[in-house]
């Protein structure tokens, strides 16, 4: 019997956990903890929700309910509705978009929008196939040729000029070191005649290479002028070729500022602290108007090309300093280590200082650019048609008279989804590096 | 502001040594268009339609020019300049030419070096307030904030009608003229002043026309034209003579439409037949083919068709002819014989 009749007080299961009490769990407790800690906080917390619907009561009604989609006139949209005039934003979506690019060729753009993305895939995520990389490296070339066609032997030719260039610094310096020459030394001649090869491919070679391949196989798209590039298309045109060009160049200089060669140092440090002292509107300028005079009259050098040169070398210039703060920002230990383990100069920056220098400066480069995309707008200043150059030829339309806020919205939107985008990517990279576990 | 007008006369000066050797028709002719110089968007003057082609009053001037030299009035290509920024783009050759609301005066000529070939609207500066301020005359606004465009005459003329009429007032500098409206329009400045065809321009585009009011006094003379640099004179006659074209045109009544049956039926008129290239050698002199006015005038039509067509009396803008009527009708427009 005392065997059947169990002990009574000690229960046999474990009482189901009750759940926690309304005020302090749920959304509830949620809300009491985060928004209404305190008097103080309450009082901010019913103002800043009196504010934001205060706002969307205002915005949501012109932006969504009263909006007019369709119409042909600012006028027609007034008639129809008192909110948001979209229908601009509608009839001028395309010129917003492409700028003046004719209509039938603007796959070409867009297809190389799309590989873009294949392009900076390995570059942005290490679950890329690595083969990738070798396209990431032709990508600039093809885009170029898809976006102002003509024929593709031109921008192969001055590929190949880089390469020829990168050859020589490759490759020479083991070479002229043999020759008893001393190794910075012998760095240094690489150079030279690296950069004097290419300008001499550049100079006598290019156009004589670009029409025998021509003759041989012509492969030629439709040209499109400069002239005709415009909107979003620009901005991301010179926003993208300033991002990977600041980059790699940011790297360089920075290297070649900490360098032991004085000579090395000194072009670096002159570069790096001339761009800085003068504002992008300024080189801007120079590359719009004073590069005529220098050039030999009736030189035809592309006004975009002249931009992206001088909106690369000045976020070149602040990227250096970005990177400079990283290689400074590791202990020296690291670089004695790599000295120890004797590996050459590009081995031990290739493998040890520049991935952990990089990992601090993310935020820093990012940053840069994300500045530097926005500062594309400037170009306006020089008569090219980014979306807020287009803003103003648009509203100057008698039919679209006196519209404002839908297009400053319109081009603020845009900005926002790129410049975010950049800045939830460095995020994401930030945590996936662990920079703060280092 | 010292520095600014030495670098733009410096900069023209560099550009005249330049472009006395390098002349800019053989330039223009070699290259297949004319790159014309804009303002980067004034209602009217110049704007891009909904198929992203550049329009309006001193576009149509550009085209009918490319129309007489290559015979095709899209041989063009547009650059949009600020009221700073024109001069330098000028001035360096990276524009042939400018047809942006630019006065012509002596030191623009003399100084900057550039040629000004005619006027294709005579204008004169006025202000622009808000009725509720109950101002009704310029001479009332004393203490005034007033929005005003940098690099331009009428920054000039402010300063001394102010200081004539022992006023006061607080500019408030912009760079375009959207940025004006917006300023005028957030309450950033009391009255916009600038070129009164500007005012009627920018009016036109408020919400509220009604509730402003452009004051009587029109306190300067403001010839706009085309200008080229110095030196470019085979380029310069050509840029003349189209504008010259046009308003001959109006005198004797050839339009777009009937252009072509007029130059090929038997008119009377020697003028005419001159100016059509039926009779004489005159596009051969300028350079060009016989048939250069005609391209020119099928453009955009004859000047009286261009203007009521972009700011004349039945578009929003509503300008009356005024003093840009032909001489002939009460104006001051009036072009030299075609002969
Ligand atoms: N005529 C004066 C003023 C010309 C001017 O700047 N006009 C304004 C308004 S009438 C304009 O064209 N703005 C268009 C723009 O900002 O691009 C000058 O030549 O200096």
């Amino acid at each position: 019997m005392a065997g059947e009749k169990s002990v009574a007080f000690v229960a046999e299961q474990q009482i189901p956990p009750s759940p926690p009490p309304v005020r302090t769990g749920g959304a509830l407790g949620w809300a009491r903890d985060n928004l209404f800690s305190g008097v103080f906080n309450s009082v901010a917390t019913l103002l800043s929700l009196a504010f934001v619907a205060y706002i969307l009561a205002m915005v949501v009604p012109w932006l969504f309910i009263d909006s007019v989609w369709n119409a042909s006139s600012l006028q027609g949209c007034r008639e129809v509705d008192d909110g948001a005039c979209l229908a601009v934003i509608n009839e001028r979506f395309l010129q917003f978009v492409f700028g003046f690019y004719p209509e039938e060729l603007r796959w070409r753009p867009i297809l190389a929008f799309v590989l873009l993305f294949v392009a900076i895939w390995p570059a942005l995520f290490s679950s890329a196939p690595r083969k990738l990389l070798i396209f990431s490296a032709l990508y600039p070339l093809l885009a170029y040729w898809l976006i102002w066609g003509g024929s593709l032997w031109g921008p192969v030719g001055a590929v190949v000029g880089i390469a020829i260039g990168w050859a020589c610094i490759r490759f020479l310096p083991p070479l002229l070191a043999r020759g008893r020459l001393d190794e910075g030394l012998a760095f240094l001649a690489a150079v030279g005649a690296g950069i004097l090869g290419a300008a001499l491919w550049w100079l006598f070679c290019v156009i004589a290479f670009e029409e025998a391949l021509s003759t041989v196989l012509a492969i030629s798209l439709e040209p499109v002028e400069s002239a005709r590039l415009g909107g979003f298309l620009l901005s991301t045109i010179i926003g993208v070729s300033g991002i990977a060009g600041s980059l790699p160049i940011g790297i360089v200089l920075a290297l070649g500022r900490q360098s032991n060669l004085i000579l090395i140092k000194g072009v670096c440090v002159g570069f790096i602290e001339f761009i800085r002292g003068v504002p992008l509107i300024t080189l801007l300028f120079v590359a719009w108007l004073l590069l005529s005079y220098f050039l030999p009259p009736g030189t035809e050098f592309d006004l975009i090309l002249r931009v992206v040169i001088m909106v690369t070398a000045f976020a070149s210039a602040y990227m250096a300093e970005v990177i400079r703060g990283g290689l400074a920002g590791l202990p020296r230990g690291q670089y004695e280590a790599a000295d120890s383990l004797g590996l050459d100069y590009w081995k031990s920056m290739r493998l040890i200082v520049l991935p952990q220098a990089l990992k601090i400066s993310i935020p820093g480069i990012v940053n840069t650019f994300i500045g530097l995309f926005k500062d594309t707008t400037l170009v306006i200043i020089i008569g090219l048609l980014d979306p807020v150059g287009l803003l103003q030829p648009i509203r100057a339309d008698q039919n679209w008279n006196g519209i404002v806020w839908e297009l400053y919205g319109f081009i603020a939107l845009f900005f926002f989804i790129f410049c975010f985008a950049m800045s939830r990517y460095s995020m994401y990279l930030e945590r996936n590096l662990d920079v703060g576990h280092r | 502001m010292r520095l600014k007008t030495t670098l733009i006369a410096a900069a023209a000066a560099t550009a005249f040594s330049v472009g006395a050797h390098g002349a800019t028709l053989d330039d223009v002719k070699a290259k297949g268009f004319i790159q014309c110089g804009v303002s980067t968007g004034l209602a009217g003057f110049a704007f891009t339609d909904s198929d992203g082609n550049w329009d309006g009053f001193d576009v149509v001037f550009c085209r009918a020019t490319a129309a007489a030299v290559f015979g095709d009035p899209n041989a063009i290509k547009f650059t949009p300049t600020t009221g700073k920024t024109r001069f330098t783009a000028l001035a360096s050759g990276e524009i042939d030419l400018l047809y942006r609301n630019t006065t012509w005066t002596l030191s623009r000529d003399v100084d900057l070096k550039f040629s000004f070939l005619g006027v294709n609207y005579y204008d004169g500066q006025g202000f622009m307030i808000r009725k509720d301020m109950g101002v009704s005359s310029a001479s009332e606004l004393d203490g005034a904030t007033v929005c005003i465009q940098t690099g331009t005459t009428t920054e000039l003329n402010l300063a001394d009608f102010f200081r004539a009429n022992n006023m006061n007032y607080e500019p408030v500098p912009i760079e375009t003229n959207a940025e004006a409206q917006q300023k005028y329009l957030a309450n950033a400045c009391d009255v916009y002043t600038t070129d009164a065809s500007g005012l009627a321009a920018t009016r036109a585009t408020f919400e509220d026309p009604e509730n402003h009011v452009i004051l009587p006094e029109i306190i300067s003379k403001e010839p706009l034209g085309p200008l080229v640099r110095h030196g470019d004179n085979a380029w310069g006659d050509i840029v003349r003579w189209v504008l010259n074209a046009l308003i001959i045109a109006e005198e004797k009544g050839i339009t777009a439409a009937n252009v072509d049956s007029m130059a090929s039926a038997d008119t009377k008129d020697p003028e005419i037949k001159r100016l059509l290239g039926v009779e004489g050698n005159y596009g051969e002199m300028l350079g060009l083919s016989a048939d250069w006015a005609v391209n020119a005038i099928k453009t955009g039509g004859n000047y009286g068709e261009i203007f009521e067509k972009h700011i004349g009396e039945n578009t929003a803008i509503g300008l009356a002819r005024g003093l840009n009527a032909l001489w002939t009708e009460g104006g001051i427009l009036y072009a030299p014989p075609f002969r």
